[in-house]
């Protein structure tokens, strides 16, 4: 099981989306991606996508200006 | 009916291609829809900037209504490809910066090349919310031949809420789908499509009034004209387009600009391009951030320091002091005077 880090930082949505979306291409089921960013545009959309895409969003944490959004790739 | 054909779909997160796939899922259409990303989308990222959005849902319609259709969205970054769209509409611009025509046709042709690219997962066909009459130049009677012949589409382009509009396409002339069930919609009337809304229970739906795009916004389009013009040139990189959509644009002189925050959430916005861009503020009043685009000489700093001072809290004080920072150098403090309103030309306003 690979555990990545994705620097989406500056970046506004749907950017950040993007880029989870083409980073978690790469990943294999059980994989699992950090996703560092800082639009809060971001808690909502991640998750979205995620969930449309049958990922599941592991943990989600807001720290000063900074959200980490942790998705486990799905099947 | 045969129920094992796929469909591609152009999602907005407008209402009209919410209800085309829902047409076709109807049918038992399987589809799965594909979002572009320009850089000029309306989307949730400028909700998320200004403070007096902070009660509206921070949400990207497109992933939104795909989640309510069950369907996978797939969101593609067309940025660069999209500035020879921009730079260069064979079809021209709208009453703005807007080449709408060609933009469609960019889309659907992305569309075309992205089910070449997924060739596995078997799509047999592209479909779009497009209306006949529903925008002045892109949907018409006459240019949707044009958008499915330039695209490369072709008669694999359905437009389930017109078709009985336009000619039979492939997937109507095979069966794939069936045509009787499909719509005639026509013209800037919207009440067909609340009532199909109606019908299939969708009572949520994003109704953006300028359409999905900043580019048939005016006060955008002249921005974007007034960047062109002062760099003497109309290469642009996606900070550029970015910034258009934030703060108050105020060019004092030829060679610069200052964008200013109007709200907290701006000012905080700002503050990330402070290492790319001559950054001031206010340091005895509170007051918004400011970043100078363009060239600005030394003896300008007070200039643009008065101005910066004039939207703070100190907007009456005999004096402010402003920070201003270089990006790389430290940060120098100048005494001004905030300059008077009257003394803003309204044509230094961008």
């Amino acid at each position: 099981m690979k555990q990545l880090e994705l620097d989406a930082r500056r970046l506004l949505c749907p950017l950040p989306v993007i880029k989870t979306q083409n980073k978690v291409a790469e990943l294999s089921s059980g994989d699992l991606l950090k996703v560092i960013c800082t639009d809060p545009g971001a808690l909502s959309d991640i998750p979205a996508w995620a969930r449309i895409h049958g990922h599941q969003i592991v943990e989600s944490v807001e720290e000063g200006d900074e959200i980490t959004i942790t998705v486990r790739v799905g099947a | 009916m045969s129920s094992s054909h796929k469909a591609v779909a152009l999602i907005s997160g407008g209402l009209d291609s919410m209800l085309a796939v829902r047409v076709m899922q109807e049918q038992g259409i399987e589809v799965e829809g594909i979002n572009f990303f320009t850089g000029f989308c309306v989307e949730g990222h400028t909700h998320a900037i200004r403070n007096q959005h902070k009660d509206k849902q921070k949400r990207n319609n497109a992933l939104w209504v795909a989640e309510q259709l069950g369907i996978k969205l797939h969101i593609i970054d067309v940025i660069e490809e999209y500035k020879d769209v921009l730079l260069n509409p064979k079809h021209g611009y709208g009453s703005n910066m807007n080449p709408c025509l060609d933009c469609k046709i960019f889309m659907v042709k992305k569309a075309v090349e992205w089910v070449k690219q997924n060739h596995m997962r078997g799509f047999d066909f592209i479909i779009t919310g497009e209306v006949i009459g529903q925008r002045p130049k892109s949907q018409l009677k006459r240019t949707m031949p044009i958008v499915a012949a330039e695209s490369g589409a072709d008669d694999l382009l359905l437009r389930p809420l017109c078709a009985k509009n336009l000619q039979p396409t492939k997937p109507e002339r095979e069966g794939w789908v069936d045509r009787d069930q499909l719509f005639g919609f026509h013209g800037r009337n919207r009440k067909p499509q609340i009532a199909l809304a109606k019908q299939f229970g969708f009572d949520d739906f994003a109704t953006p009034a300028g359409g999905c795009c900043f580019l048939t916004d005016e006060s955008y389009s002249s921005k974007l004209v007034d960047l062109w013009q002062a760099r003497n040139s109309r290469e642009y990189e996606l900070d550029d387009i970015m910034l258009l959509k934030v703060g108050r644009h105020i060019r004092p002189k030829a060679d610069f600009k200052m964008i200013i925050a109007r709200d907290a959430g701006e000012s905080k916005f700002l503050e990330g391009y402070r290492k790319q861009f001559i950054s001031l503020y206010s340091t005895s009043h509170n007051g918004p951030m400011a970043i100078i685009d363009g060239d600005i000489e030394q003896q300008d700093f007070p200039l643009a320091a008065s101005i910066v001072a004039r939207f703070g809290q100190g907007r009456h004080a005999d004096e402010v002091e402003v920070e201003i920072t270089v990006p790389d150098k430290p940060p120098k403090h100048i005494q001004t005077r905030p300059i008077n309103v009257g003394h803003v030309p309204q044509e230094w306003y961008v």
